[in-house]
């Protein structure tokens, strides 16, 4: 097996001119007579994230966030271009990828009648995390999330959503990864639980040395969360900088949805759209 | 592969045996009503074994007790080995059913690892369940196991859960090449098996055509190699030419089956067809 360390030196991210496309049937009376299209999701996106940073990346939904999180998880292959995860090239290198990274995506995907404690000792094993208490660091975590160590053997699908987006957290953190990706992590959370899932995330930048990449279209959470932030829209790369940066260039008072509306010509969704996309 | 590499496989395999198994422990009702169904499945074919005097078959030219235990033998095959099928089958699918796809997929595990813990769980299931099948049916139908040998017939079943698994992984790409419908397919390559092995008669009786087919069946192998070892008393040694067959088969369905899924999962992430959604 390869080297299964960040190489030194390199970013904790570094994609070039990256680019991938999705087939679109277009409309048509007939299926024999229906043309298609392509649509990028990514258009010749470029980008360093350095190590160490809560790096944040805004958009609409279709804006090709969560597409850069699914090629730099392994999960999609791009069209054009390269993607490295602290050096590693995320085609070629796959296994190597795998090892340094782990995500949290909108949806908390867990075997819904099997416990948390089930969910997370399966996640464990496939991370070769140490089989001696491996129960106990899970209940450590799960406490360190607020849960109540009494949902630890209870169905997954008994407890609430933002429960379970802790426990997608905490199966993300029990296997200790060097790039955490979070995609909308707190969409479609209660307001209580959302706040919950930034501390947490606070928490984890705070206490390690992970570098954080956190998908959102919520521009409080990416002010309040992120050292650096990178807009898209149409699978492009818009902005890019410090809240503080990206402010001071549009204006004294500008806010980061003024800076979004600005550079992309769009708002952000809104509420009812964010809980339908949920 | 070194041995902290070998070390990491192992735990992943271990741990998605233990996640079918608490899958298992979690529907076990349902488990209960499959076993029931099983149990009813054969000994339907068992009373109908029966039934032949009834209806005026004479023991005197058909013996009665040796068909009865060549169509049990067929249909505690048939229900082993489609309980084996089907779980290595719709391993993907379950995983797209529950929202795990992703998560699986992007483990640094092997996929050889993945299905082959699938699969070992579901021959050590499979073959607790049909146990338990057996004795409710020796019981029951207080059959004449004298001729029997039961090692050889061991050794049979043991040889043929090879192929099995590689026809298995095989049939589990399809919901990759198709996540709306791909699982269904596995249904009717199931009935084609059912069809073509000689379950309930013999392949003789079957149009060339289909006699063809059967050839190509490991099922019609292990049918044959198991009702040789229980009516007819064969030693292991009479039967290698049949284990060989099914070693044979096992040896080229379990690599290319692999190199197929392999295939079908780049397929599917470069089209984006990992996701729950499709």
């Amino acid at each position: 097996m390869a080297v299964l360390e960040p190489i030194a030196e390199a970013p904790a991210v570094e994609v070039v001119n990256l680019s991938k496309t999705f087939r679109r049937a277009e409309k048509g009376a007939h299926w024999w007579t229906r043309a298609s299209s392509q649509k990028y999701a990514l258009e010749d996106v470029s980008l360093v994230i350095a190590r160490n940073q809560v790096t944040g990346i805004i958009g609409a939904n279709g804006s090709g966030k969560s597409t850069l999180i699914r090629v730099l998880s392994t999960l999609l292959l791009p069209d054009r271009g390269t993607a490295r995860v602290f050096g590693h090239d995320v085609v070629s290198q796959t296994a190597v990828v795998q090892r340094l990274i782990n995500r949290v995506s909108v949806e908390a995907s867990f075997f819904k009648e099997m416990s948390p404690w089930e969910n997370l000792s399966y996640a464990g094993r496939l991370y070769g995390t140490e089989g001696s208490g491996r129960r106990m660091r899970a209940s450590d975590v799960l406490e360190r999330l607020g849960l109540p160590l009494d949902t630890m053997d209870r169905p997954m699908k008994h407890l609430s959503r933002g429960q379970q987006q802790k426990v997608a957290i905490a199966r993300s953190l029990l296997t200790s990864p060097t790039l955490l990706l979070m995609d909308e992590p707190t969409t479609g959370l209660d307001p209580r639980s959302k706040r919950e899932v930034q501390a947490l995330v606070a928490m984890v930048h705070a206490e390690g040395d992970a570098t954080v990449l956190i998908c959102t279209h919520d521009l409080q959470e990416a002010e309040a969360l992120c050292e650096r932030v990178v807009i898209m829209d149409g699978g492009r790369v818009l902005a890019d900088g410090t809240p503080a940066e990206l402010r001071a260039a549009h204006g004294p008072d500008a806010t980061l949805e003024d800076v979004f509306m600005k550079v992309s010509g769009k708002e952000l969704l809104t509420l009812e759209d964010e809980e339908g996309a949920a | 592969m070194s041995v902290r590499a070998a070390r990491l496989e192992a735990s992943a395999f271990g741990g998605f045996f233990e996640r079918q198994a608490n899958l298992y422990k979690r529907y076990w009702l349902w488990e209960v009503a499959w076993f029931a169904y099983g149990l009813v499945s054969v000994l339907s074919i068992g009373y109908l074994a029966s039934g032949l005097g009834a209806l005026g078959y004479d023991s005197s030219h058909v013996d009665l007790r040796q068909t009865q235990l060549y169509l049990l033998v067929g249909s505690l095959l048939w229900g082993y080995m489609s309980f084996v099928f089907f779980e290595v089958a719709f391993a993907i699918a379950w995983e797209r059913w529950e929202g795990t796809i992703e998560y699986t997929f992007m483990a640094p595990v092997h996929r050889v690892t993945h299905l082959m813990g699938v699969c070992c769980f579901a021959v050590v299931y499979g073959l607790f369940r049909t146990a338990l099948v057996t004795l409710a049916v020796v019981f029951l139908f207080h059959l004449d196991l004298s001729h029997a040998d039961l090692l050889s017939a061991a050794a049979v079943l043991a040889i043929s859960t090879i192929p099995l698994i590689g026809l298995g992984i095989f049939t589990s790409m399809l919901p990759m090449l198709s996540p709306e419908k791909g699982e269904q397919l596995a249904i009717a390559v199931q009935g084609m098996l059912l069809l073509v092995s000689g379950v309930y008669y013999p392949v003789s009786v079957l149009p060339v055509y289909f006699r063809v087919a059967g050839d190509l069946s490991p099922l019609t192998y292990t049918l044959s190699g198991i009702r040789e070892a229980m009516l007819h008393h064969r030693p292991v040694g009479e039967l290698l030419p049949t284990l060989g067959i099914l070693a044979l088969m096992g040896a080229v369905l379990i690599p290319s089956g692999l190199w197929c899924f392999a295939r079908a999962e780049q397929r599917a992430k470069r089209l984006g067809l990992l996701k729950r959604s499709g």
